[in-house]
């Protein structure tokens, strides 16, 4: 773990073993869905769906449990009694794991900006790396954010995740 | 449950000697959600079990509360279109048509005859589209994973139609008091009878692949019966009531809100009342509904889509209560109108509460695995529970 965490994977000799990590990391994320309202739909659509297929660029949304997970896809609107199942569920994931935030409700509460149960926004609650607006997105945008989510996993430095940098979200489309 | 931890006295040097130690066999509590996948959403089910028997089941809901009756309160009626397309997120055309329909009644204003014809297509279309999601879903939860990807293929072309005409592939905010945003665009006619003819194809493919199979008919045959009586006493409606015998529709019974009887078109019903007896109501109703589409086209009136209403919408005082049928049963919306621009209370019957309410009777007494198969045929969706 000392070569994860202390940054020597990126830089002399030793940059392509990082590289061919991060490649294979990029290509076997397992991800745990979190399906929640009508996003849920779409993203089963770009999962399951003979059209979109997301299989096809390594993402394996079929773990049992969060244990087995690198990423999170929260995908709908998030009520304040829900919040708290999912920072449970969050904290179970093993590092380094990756959150993507679907639809407009989970990134700042959507049409339900002004009701009395509804979580504004899941980076409340645990830190997000992909945004991906809309109401709800197209699987097509879903798939963009899991593409750009795999670019930065295949560039970043997972010493830096470790020390709390390079945490700066994406936004599809932004 | 602390029963897994082990017991000292196993590690002595008797250990052999008390390998026939009595395991404790009292109830288990098993919770089934609220993130689980079988379960369309967030349901919580607190399921007490003896064996693999269920003894007790409690649905704990409101996971998914978005507090809708409160904020009615807050918009405007043409606002207040785009909240109600996500309370059912699957049909979400025909979750406007009843409030549209109440907000018209009360303002006394008839939508032209165009909009009337196109608001039905549209709604059978999420009919069609809600429903080829529940007969994929159900294959998959009693294990037959193909059905799920028939269906998933074959509601995509249903909603690239809705999306052509409407501009949103889910939700829709096409309804406009009065008539709908902007008429169908060109060659849509043409297209749509193409898929229809289509979705008959595939309702006859889901009838080979899924109905014959004798798994399929194992688990679901005789599983989750739901009497009559008793369904319509805990306010059972649409496709579960129609599979436990009742002949009930708004679609044919309720106010005549959209031009359902210009066509000819039947209901179906089934004695049995079991899982098996819901899917094939709503593999019946999905045909049903092409073949209504098919006619509506051909009927498909020229003419204005948009009556005249006035710029700034006021509806005057009075109450209204309209119910429509939509594809999860019924729907209705009860509205108190002071005269402002936006209702002064809204009070929303959706069809999955009543549905799902009947669950702790339904559960008592069947096996685990078919907890899931009786949850996927009564067919819900959480947004629908909880508003």
């Amino acid at each position: 773990m000392g070569l994860m965490t202390n940054g020597t994977l990126r830089k002399g000799a030793l940059k392509p073993i990082g590289d061919l990590l991060n490649y294979s990391r990029k290509y076997s994320l397992w991800m745990f869905q979190w399906g929640l309202a009508c996003c849920a739909i779409e993203m089963g659509v770009a999962l399951a769906g003979p059209r979109y297929d997301v299989m096809r660029l390594g993402v394996i949304p079929f773990p049992a449990s969060p244990r087995q997970a690198d990423l999170i896809v929260i995908s709908g609107t998030v009520t304040d009694k829900m919040a708290p199942v999912i920072l449970r569920l969050y904290e179970q994931m093993p590092d380094p794991k990756y959150v993507i935030s679907m639809g407009s409700c989970a990134n700042c509460g959507g049409p339900y900006w002004d009701s009395y149960s509804v979580t504004k926004g899941i980076d409340q609650i645990i830190p997000v790396d992909v945004y991906v607006p809309g109401c709800p997105p197209r699987p097509e945008a879903f798939i963009q954010g899991i593409v750009m989510l795999q670019e930065r996993i295949q560039n970043e430095d997972p010493a830096n995740r470790w020390q709390g940098k390079g945490w700066e979200p994406i936004v599809v489309g932004g | 449950m602390t029963s897994f931890e082990v017991d000292p006295k196993l590690y002595s040097p008797l250990a052999d000697s008390q390998l026939n130690v009595e395991l404790d066999t009292g109830d288990m509590i098993l919770n089934i959600g609220p993130q689980h996948p079988a379960t369309h959403g967030t349901l919580r089910l607190v399921v007490r079990l003896d064996g693999e028997r269920v003894i007790k089941a409690d649905p704990v809901i409101g996971y998914m509360h978005r507090g809708y009756e409160k904020l009615t309160e807050y918009r405007t009626y043409p606002q207040i279109t785009t909240l109600v397309n996500r309370i059912d997120w699957l049909s979400s055309f025909a979750n406007e048509v009843p409030f549209i329909g109440a907000a018209e009644k009360l303002m006394n204003i008839e939508a032209t005859p165009r909009a009337l014809y196109i608001r039905t297509i549209l709604t059978e279309m999420a009919r069609i589209s809600t429903f080829l999601l529940f007969l994929g879903e159900m294959g998959l939860q009693v294990g037959a994973i193909t059905p799920a990807f028939f269906g998933f293929r074959d509601r995509e072309y249903t909603l690239n139609l809705i999306e052509s005409a409407t501009g949103g592939r889910f939700h829709p905010n096409y309804n406009r008091i009065g008539g709908l945003k902007e008429d169908l665009p060109w060659g849509w006619v043409a297209e749509c009878r193409n898929t229809m003819k289509k979705m008959l194809d595939s309702c006859d493919e889901f009838e080979d692949l899924v109905m014959g199979n004798p798994i399929f008919q194992a688990r679901t045959r005789g599983i989750g019966i739901i009497p009559a009586e008793l369904g319509a006493s805990y306010g059972v409606s649409g496709s579960n009531l129609r599979a436990s015998g009742v002949d009930w529709d708004l679609r044919r019974d309720g106010e005549p809100l959209l031009p359902y009887n210009e066509i000819e078109w039947k209901t179906f019903t089934h004695q049995d009342g079991d899982s098996f007896a819901r899917y094939w109501v709503r593999l019946q109703e999905t045909r049903e509904s092409a073949r209504m589409i098919l006619q509506l086209l051909e009927q498909l009136p020229a003419g204005p889509i948009m009556a005249k209403v006035p710029r700034i919408i006021k509806v005057p005082e009075g109450e209204i209560y309209v119910n429509a049928e939509n594809p999860l049963g019924e729907m209705g919306y009860y509205i108190i109108s002071k005269g402002a621009t936006g209702p002064f209370r809204v009070k929303i019957r959706t069809a999955s509460f009543s549905n799902v309410s009947i669950l702790p009777w339904l559960l008592q007494g069947i096996y685990v695995p078919d907890v899931i198969t009786v949850l996927a045929s009564l067919y819900f969706i959480l947004g629908d529970i909880d508003r």
